[in-house]
């Protein structure tokens, strides 16, 4: 019984190098997420078209202007003539921020009973609004403070205040967004493929023919999981390569870090995989439940939007689903350099969702139909 | 005609003798787009700050219970100076306030988060300058279409588009392939009935499921989650179904070209999931990609339903202003349904 192990494995590897689809998305996937995705992952707002209404034409005015023109954030649009058709242009999706200021601006302004300046930015994207609004209004304050410290005016506390930007000074997203991205492989290789692998003996009635040999129930599924591991970690170091070589990105901690965080993750979503495929009829029925849990998985772990911007109950709810913590490890020892026995809070829920699960898969695995 | 209806009849028998795939496709789009709606949310709030002080005098003291009851900020008390470098590393803050003894104040990121860094830094900005905030501009400002900065308005529309393509592609894609692999597919291609009612009679009771779902997740999105339908009902109802019909052909078109189930519901499942995700829109705006990458978003569906929807049920627009995304997600459909055709009489040879 003690070489029945390595020739169950020798199937699974032969089945899969049959395939003639599964090792060219095994190929394609690292190539992907290295090199396209990345790309995708612009958070900053750039390129903002505003539509400047100028009633004033005053020398401060004019420096707004010309600082808002000079700013990477903006693109000044041609001059429009009225704020109605700016609205116009609002709508049509021509410009994203209107700014138009009041007649006799600076002449009221150091009378000190200005009109306001109106802005009104296009919020359907509540975010990209809010910030372009943010950086209209900074650009503009900035303008006005120039003028009065030139007047001799006294000098705002705004000088008295310095950000740093550590771990990442250069501000780039990417760098943020890759080592997270990364877990889609393993998502991949320990999720969907084990599962596939699965429900196909099911279907093809192969899964009962081994269930009347000797073979352990435990062995079988080790069989199928183990190559899916080693594949894992063999495409992880791929795309930790790529990263390198193409974004110059290195993690900044340990490498060994990332490793066994990826290997207790792979360890926790196989046993999820297997617990599906034991309470599931069908194949398609299996891939449902699955995505199901996968897309909450991508939105719901701080992948793309913060945990700590969900309400009390949905963040509680997170604690539950592993990508969260192997995110948080991936992203700290990358750009952080965080050690060991900082992140002892993510290894230890790993460790112990990982045991969770493949509890859960011993248990619903039933050897009769 | 007669054939047609009695290869419907065949395929809702199929979907009704498996009631539980049947219930888990009605309601995992309810579920996901509940959670989704209501948890997710790309502002950013609750930046953890911490500070260190030395010396408190009357302007430290002013600004720490500044920091304290900033509604944007949760504030996680002081530390020492030590310390900064290791709280930030673990994660314990994304921010600390240093007050210096000469009334200077530096503010240390991580910035590890680009994006939750540049967020923070204006927050702090704005929270330890609040004396030049006071004589500052008058400004009056206006949110157009959303006054109350919901990120819903732009998330929920995404969500939805997400779900339509995913969901019904995951339908179809296996119905050609199950036939291949148990060998049903021969008796097929020697009926007498043209490729296209095969793939038509395929495509219809899925269709029927698909709607039952649009319109749940509409009546969700709209009363409870507090969407707005300001523009034409109907319009959107065209919309929506034109882009679930397409969805149902991508998922056909699939599953003829695929050689098993497995292959068919993987490429549905996960490899098209992440790309649909990130170049939709829902998440990082089209216009802001590099040129070669808005390019790649021209051939992904969920990008022109994205656009299109918000016009229809935020900004309250027209048939008029969506006729382009209308006919770009007509033409695609078409193209995947004459293609799965083609792919299905290919068999023959």
């Amino acid at each position: 019984m003690k070489h029945t192990l390595p020739i169950l494995i020798r199937k699974e590897v032969t089945q899969f190098r049959r395939n003639k689809v599964l090792p060219r998305i095994v190929v394609m996937m690292p190539l992907m997420l290295v090199l396209v995705l990345p790309l995708v992952t612009q958070m900053d707002v750039k390129n903002i078209s505003i539509a400047f209404i100028d009633h004033d034409r005053s020398p401060l005015t004019l420096r707004m202007e010309s600082h808002l023109a000079h700013s990477d954030y903006f693109r000044l649009c041609e001059p429009v003539g009225s704020f109605e058709e700016a609205e116009q242009m609002l709508d049509d999706g021509k410009v994203d921020l209107v700014v138009c200021i009041p007649e006799h601006f600076e002449r009221d302004l150091t009378l000190g009973d200005p009109k306001p300046i109106l802005l009104e930015a296009n919020a359907v994207n509540a975010t990209k609004g809010a910030q372009g609004m943010q950086y209209a209004l900074q650009t503009i304050a900035s303008a006005a403070m120039e003028k009065a410290r030139e007047r001799g005016a006294a000098i705002g506390t705004e000088q008295l205040l310095t950000v740093e930007n550590r771990y990442n000074p250069t501000g780039n997203y990417r760098h943020f967004m890759l080592p997270a991205l990364m877990i889609v492989l393993l998502i991949l290789v320990c999720c969907f493929l084990p599962l596939l692998n699965i429900m196909t003996e099911k279907e093809h009635g192969t899964f009962e023919q081994i269930n009347v040999t000797p073979v352990g129930r435990l062995e079988f599924i080790l069989a199928k999981l183990i190559p899916y591991w080693l594949l894992a970690m063999v495409l992880l170091a791929v795309a930790m390569l790529l990263a390198w070589a193409v974004y110059g990105l290195l993690p900044a901690g340990a490498a060994a870090l990332v490793f066994l965080a990826a290997f207790l993750f792979a360890l926790c979503i196989s046993g999820f995989a297997v617990t599906i495929a034991n309470i599931s009829d069908t194949m398609q029925q299996a891939i449902f439940v699955m995505f199901f849990f996968v897309m909450l998985f991508m939105l719901m772990s701080g992948l793309f939007t913060p945990i700590d911007s969900m309400p009390r109950w949905a963040q509680d709810i997170t604690y539950a689903f592993p990508p969260r913590y192997v995110i948080d490890v991936f992203r700290s020892v990358y750009l952080k350099g965080t050690l060991f026995v900082e992140l002892w809070f993510d290894f230890l829920m790993l460790t112990l969702l990982a045991v969770v699960f493949n509890l859960l898969a011993t248990v619903t695995y039933k050897k009769q139909s | 005609m007669n054939a047609f209806a009695s290869f419907v009849r065949k395929e809702c028998i199929h979907i009704l003798r498996d009631p539980r795939t049947m219930l888990i496709v009605l309601l995992m789009p309810v579920v996901l787009m509940m959670l989704f709606g209501f948890s997710i949310s790309t502002e950013i709030k609750n930046i953890d700050v911490a500070a260190v002080a030395t010396r408190y005098t009357t302007d430290v003291r002013r600004d720490l219970t500044a920091l304290e009851h900033n509604p944007y900020v949760t504030f996680k008390g002081i530390i020492r100076e030590g310390e900064v470098d290791a709280a930030l590393r673990c994660g314990r803050c994304s921010a600390v306030v240093l007050f210096g003894r000469d009334g200077k104040r530096h503010i240390v990121l991580d910035a590890s988060n680009s994006s939750l860094s540049a967020s923070a830094a204006i927050y702090l900005r704005s929270i330890l300058t609040a004396d030049a905030a006071a004589s500052a501009l008058p400004v009056t400002t206006f949110m157009r279409h959303n006054p109350q900065l919901k990120s819903a308005y732009n998330f929920v529309p995404g969500v939805m588009g997400l779900i339509f393509i995913l969901i019904c592609a995951l339908m179809t894609c296996v119905s050609v392939v199950r036939e291949k692999e148990s060998g049903t597919m021969e008796v097929l291609l020697v009926s007498p009935v043209r490729p296209v009612y095969v793939v038509l009679a395929k495509m219809i009771p899925y269709l029927v499921l698909s709607l039952f779902n649009l319109a749940t997740i509409l009546l969700l999105s709209h009363y409870v989650l507090e969407m707005p339908v300001a523009g034409n009902l109907s319009v959107l109802l065209i919309l929506c179904t034109l882009y679930i019909v397409l969805s149902l052909f991508l998922g056909l078109f699939v599953s003829t070209l695929a050689q098993s189930q497995m292959v068919a519901l993987l490429i549905c499942a996960m490899v098209m999931l992440v790309p649909m995700m990130m170049l939709s829109g829902m998440m990082f705006p089209v216009e802001n990609l590099p040129p070669v990458l808005k390019q790649l978003t021209f051939i992904v569906p969920a990008r022109w339903f994205n656009d299109a929807i918000r016009k229809v049920m935020v900004e309250g627009l027209g048939f008029v202003a969506i006729w382009k995304e209308l006919s770009i997600l007509f033409a695609m459909a078409l193209a995947l349904f004459v293609a799965s055709i083609k792919k299905f009489k290919d068999r023959l040879e």
